[in-house]
């Protein structure tokens, strides 16, 4: 689905939510990709911008692919563009590493100035919601165990460890 | 992990007192929601007190009330308060748990002990009071609709 701004079907608790904060979360377009590559190189200090492309040729309106966007205004005034608050990547995998059909959640990003406001979660129950229309009836996600920001971010969604445990070892 | 009985009461207490901020318990009531000794859930309660996690409430009628930051404090700033998970790459060979001979056997043996114990904190140090208790409430409302469910179907 090339460029279409197909408006998210997000439960009625998580649309409510989303007007109460003034923020709306729709499909990304093309013009979002330069807004999440600087949030990412922020983020992680490392600038991609020829990876986020490519995210978007990916997930941008693939069937079970997900790349959506809240947008919103802070100031509550009715006129000029939203502002780009945060993103989230997500699909529905099957089979790999033997794993039934489930919701993955690959990364998920909040402007700084936006952060503590609800908005990862509205960002997160979208997108659950989108894979539940899918058809999965899990949602997994990976994560660095240093990364203690995001690990108590999912942790607050209510997810536990789930029976993959990654393993890994240098090649030498 | 096999928590030690101070650290499971200091969990009890602090997780049963954030429930509800505004309600006081004293030890005899939460260690009768437990079934556990009311003396050492007391030493516990004055351990958690000087923490700053609960406040004491004097007099007639007073006890323990929550006065920590449930969306700031962790499972593992609860148990590092009655006993430690070793961190070995920051404790060196010197780390709390105690460490396997110096030989091939032992050094392989301790890197999968430092794996559990990563893991575990990992794990304690990602879950807030706050996550702990909304799961709770996620479960109990998955449940109740799982029995409404049933009741539909009968």
């Amino acid at each position: 689905m090339a460029d279409a701004d197909r408006t998210a079907t997000a439960t009625a608790a998580a649309a409510d939510r989303g007007a109460a904060l003034n923020v709306r979360v729709r499909d990304a377009r093309a013009g979002d990709v330069a807004a999440v590559a600087a949030l990412d190189a922020a983020n992680t200090g490392l600038a991609k911008p020829d990876y986020w492309a490519g995210v978007f040729e990916r997930f941008g309106g693939a069937a079970g692919r997900f790349f959506l966007i809240a947008e919103g205004r802070t100031d509550g005034a009715p006129g000029g563009a939203p502002q780009f608050m945060g993103f989230i990547v997500g699909e529905v995998r099957s089979w790999e590493f033997g794993a039934p059909p489930g919701g993955w959640v690959l990364t998920l990003g909040v402007e700084p100035a936006q952060r503590v406001r609800g908005i990862g979660t509205l960002l997160f129950d979208v997108l659950c919601e989108r894979l539940k229309g899918a058809g999965v009836s899990t949602v997994h996600t990976l994560l660095d165990r240093a990364d203690t920001l995001n690990m108590a971010f999912f942790r607050a969604q209510g997810l536990m460890a789930g029976s993959v445990i990654e393993l890994e070892r240098p090649l030498d | 992990v096999k928590l030690q009985k101070a650290t499971r009461y200091g969990l009890y207490a602090v997780l049963e007192l954030a429930r509800d901020p505004a309600r006081q318990l004293s030890a005899a009531d939460i260690a009768e929601i437990y079934d556990i000794s009311a003396n050492h859930l007391a030493k516990v309660l004055r351990d958690l007190g000087r923490a700053g996690l609960v406040d004491a409430v004097r007099g007639a009628g007073g006890g323990y009330r929550f006065s920590g930051n449930a969306k700031r404090t962790t499972l593992l700033d609860v148990i590092g308060l009655f006993e430690e998970i070793s961190d070995d790459r920051a404790a060196g060979r010197s780390g709390a748990r105690d460490r396997e001979p110096a030989t091939a056997i032992g050094e392989s043996l301790d890197l999968v002990l430092a794996e559990i114990d990563d893991i575990a904190r990992a794990t304690f140090g990602s879950i807030t009071l706050d996550t702990m208790l909304k799961n709770m409430r996620r479960r109990g409302e998955r449940a109740r609709r799982l029995r409404e469910g049933q009741t539909a179907a009968e």
